[in-house]
């Protein structure tokens, strides 16, 4: 490996891209929820659940988001559609930071940017039939009026392998695979351009996760979609995503493209994730990197690297800065100060 | 691991015919329906199967913890090899009789430890409760154990972890907690009901790592249940695949994952992507995931033959028939379908 330098570069010209032109770019994104306490409930700390995140998205690209339980992957994504308002940093859509916009002007960008949730069985009102459902935000945005709607209903349900009959039924009447199906086809309602699909097949069965993956990727490839993928699981997230980004206590340890990052990982977290992932092979007997403890606390996060209390290279050093996520290799971008270990 | 030193296998608990079913108000959900296996000793044996394919009722049917009503065992036998030396039917045992295996000779952990840990009391309490239950010993000599368990499941400072409470802890924590007072009482048999389903990988790691040293330490036997087929193949001896409330296939771990004998086990293998192998290559063409098609069955209306009929793409008319037998495919690798031997056909075609 060459001995990159570090650059001392503006964040926004690190160029966390890939190739192709830019669809999404966030910037420093940074969500801390305040934490209140005491009779007056004044806020006591925060809980820096998204910090100085920064990365950018490819027309077309897949991209997937890892990291364990807590390391901020949903806040990123919510704050990146607005769902939730982040407390720092930019995120320009098509040219266009969309955190400055009203909620009037960001009513138009809403459409472009839609969301796939993880449970089928939480995010579908159970009130509404299927047609209403996805007919709803269709509404919202003026679109499809008249008998048009029931025929672009017709024609989405198809899409995600439903029967437009489905659409006079109400969502407990579905499985669970069917039901996410239902949620890709109420995202997909509005032509967006960019979808966040949040952990859209951790809550499937094994048999029916294979269903909705493919599901997605047709459809990616289809509609020409721009896809954050957010998921904690490495297997079907190298399969689906051009690239992944891998969060840590919420932020970004490494970027790289999926093959290279399942080959060459540059971080040690990343090693430590891939290490752990159970192979689906008897024959496979491998020498395990097991990560001593748990993810401390986001309220009060380690100094310096926040991954240091758990990494087996980590040094006194480690402590003093946070490591800057600077490119290692074309494509390939970690935030660790040794290059002398991966 | 397994004792391959001694050839003929002990058998530590055999499950025969067992028939576990609910009475509800829209008819009989036949969770269990005829399920035959059986566990040797110091062995662990991976149970894998859809939601709903009747997993943890029949572990909580070995536990004799099944809710009677709306449930029954309706048929069928679970012998356990216990202390006592010859085999005991836990179906017919007395509750008293079964108090004396529960969390003792045979013990249990949940996939979701909050629920299994009572939040009112401390964990020193709640593994010196089990160890005073069945060994005998003072509270102060059960507090030392408690804390000697903690140590043992590795986790910090267990002098002072003893007297947290789950609350206190993290999920990686609380599921060591779990197994800590499963094995305070040395149990032969433990069973682990998705034990890491709700933990992060890197948890699961140590967990999974935690279990197999625990395994070598005390030697007990594992059914281990889930729904993960990493996590099978890393830590099952032998396997057995369920569908739709019946074994469909059962066999060693190596020839379970090499050289499956049921389309369901095949379908599942080739539905997951390999971590590391299957990572897309840019310019290369998108590979697809060889998806099962269809749901998973109702449990109150069956197919009428091979359940799994509906979603195989092997089906021929006959399998609506009857539901298929479980057959041994040879050296005990078992599978309940028409068609097993045209597979081992296929198969031996492709090596030669
Ligand atoms: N509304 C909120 N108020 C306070 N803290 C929050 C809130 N939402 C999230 N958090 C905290 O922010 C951190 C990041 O949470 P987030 O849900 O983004 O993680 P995640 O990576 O999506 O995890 P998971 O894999 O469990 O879904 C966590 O510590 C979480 O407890
Ligand atoms: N108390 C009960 N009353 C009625 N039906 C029940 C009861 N407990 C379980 N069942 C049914 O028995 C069947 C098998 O359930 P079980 O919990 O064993 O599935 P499982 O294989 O463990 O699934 P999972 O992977 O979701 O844990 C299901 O159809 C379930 O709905
Ligand atoms: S900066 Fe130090 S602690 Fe952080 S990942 Fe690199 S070596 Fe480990
Ligand atoms: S019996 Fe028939 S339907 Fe059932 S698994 Fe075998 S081939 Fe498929
Ligand atoms: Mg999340
Ligand atoms: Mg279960």
């Amino acid at each position: 490996m060459t001995a990159p330098t570090v650059t001392k570069a503006a964040p926004d010209s690190r160029g966390l891209a890939s190739k192709g032109d830019t669809l999404l770019e966030v910037r420093n994104l940074e969500k801390y929820f305040p934490i209140r306490g005491g009779l007056l409930s004044r806020v006591v700390g925060n809980v820096k659940a998204v910090n100085d995140v920064s990365f950018t998205l490819a027309r077309g690209e897949v991209v997937g988001l890892v990291g364990e339980s807590g390391s901020g992957k949903t806040t990123a994504g919510r704050a990146i559609l607005r769902l939730i308002e982040p407390t720092g940093g930019e995120v320009i859509f098509n040219g266009t930071d969309v955190t400055k916009l009203s909620k009037g002007q960001m009513r138009d960008y809403r459409r472009e940017m839609q969301i796939i949730f993880q449970d089928p069985f939480a995010s579908l009102n159970p009130r509404m039939t299927v047609s209403d459902i996805i007919g709803e935000a269709m509404q919202i945005h003026n679109l499809n009026p008249g008998k048009g709607r029931i025929d672009r209903i017709a024609e989405l349900l198809q899409k995600v392998g439903l029967r437009p009959e489905h659409m006079r039924r109400y969502p407990h009447e579905f499985s669970g695979g069917q039901r996410q199906r239902i949620g890709i086809a109420r995202a997909l309602a509005v032509d967006p351009t960019f979808i966040v699909a949040d952990e859209p097949v951790s809550a499937l069965d094994v048999s029916i996760q294979a269903q909705v993956v493919n599901l997605l990727q047709d459809l990616q490839e289809e509609l020409g979609l721009t896809v954050l993928f957010i998921a904690h699981d490495l297997a079907v997230v190298e399969y689906i995503c051009d690239r992944i980004i891998v969060m840590y206590l919420g932020r970004i340890m490494e970027i790289a493209p999926s093959h290279e990052l399942n080959n060459n990982p540059k971080h040690p977290y990343t090693e430590a994730l891939l290490s752990a992932a159970p192979v689906p092979d008897p024959t496979i007997k491998r020498q395990r990197i097991i990560l001593e403890g748990d993810i401390p606390s986001p309220i009060n996060p380690p100094s310096g690297c926040v991954f240091r209390t758990r990494c087996r290279y980590a040094i006194d050093d480690c402590a003093k800065v946070v490591p800057e996520l600077r490119e290692v290799a074309p494509q390939h971008y970690k935030a660790c100060i040794r290059d002398d270990v991966l | 691991m397994t004792d391959h030193a001694t050839n003929q296998a002990e058998v530590l608990l055999a499950v025969n015919g067992l028939k576990t079913y609910f009475n509800t108000d829209d008819g009989v959900v036949k969770s269990v329906d005829g399920v035959t296996f059986h566990i040797n000793k110091g062995e662990t044996l991976g149970v894998v199967g859809e939601s709903g394919s009747g997993k943890s009722v029949t572990s909580l049917s070995i536990m004799r913890l099944i809710p009677m009503p709306p449930g029954e065992i309706a048929g069928g036998e679970i012998l356990f090899s216990g202390a006592g030396g010859k085999a005991q039917d836990i179906v017919k045992m007395s509750e008293a009789g079964m108090r004396k295996i529960r969390g003792n000779e045979i013990s249990m952990i949940f996939q979701e430890p909050m629920t299994s840990l009572n939040p009112v009391y401390t964990v020193g309490d709640q593994i010196a409760e089990a160890v005073m239950l069945h060994q005998d010993k003072n509270r102060k000599d059960a507090m030392g154990v408690a804390t000697d368990m903690l140590r043992f499941v590795g986790i910090p400072a267990p002098e002072k972890r003893v007297n947290e409470y789950p609350h206190q802890m993290s999920g990686g924590m609380r599921q060591r907690v779990m197994i800590a007072m499963a094995l305070s009482c040395n149990p032969a048999l433990l069973i682990a009901d998705e034990p890491t389903t709700a933990l992060d990988v890197t948890i699961q790691a140590q967990i999974l790592d935690l279990m197999r040293k625990l395994q070598k330490d005390i030697g007990m036997s594992i059914l281990f249940i889930t729904h993960n087929l990493g996590v099978v193949a890393e830590m099952a001896d032998r396997v057995v695949v369920m569908y739709g409330g019946r074994v469909v296939e059962e066999g060693d771990v190596i020839e379970i994952f090499k050289a499956p004998r049921h389309p369901y086990t095949m379908g599942l293998l080739n539905s997951i992507p390999r971590p590391g192998v299957d990572a897309h290559v840019p310019g290369t063409p998108r590979k697809r995931l060889e998806a099962i098609p269809g749901n998973v069955p109702n449990p109150l209306n069956l197919p009428p033959g091979c359940a799994f009929e509906p979603r195989c793409k092997f089906a021929v008319p006959d399998c609506s028939k009857a539901v298929p037998p479980l057959e041994d495919t040879g050296g005990g690798h078992m599978a309940r379908c028409i068609r097993w031997q045209d597979f081992a056909k296929a198969d031996q075609e492709v090596r030669a």
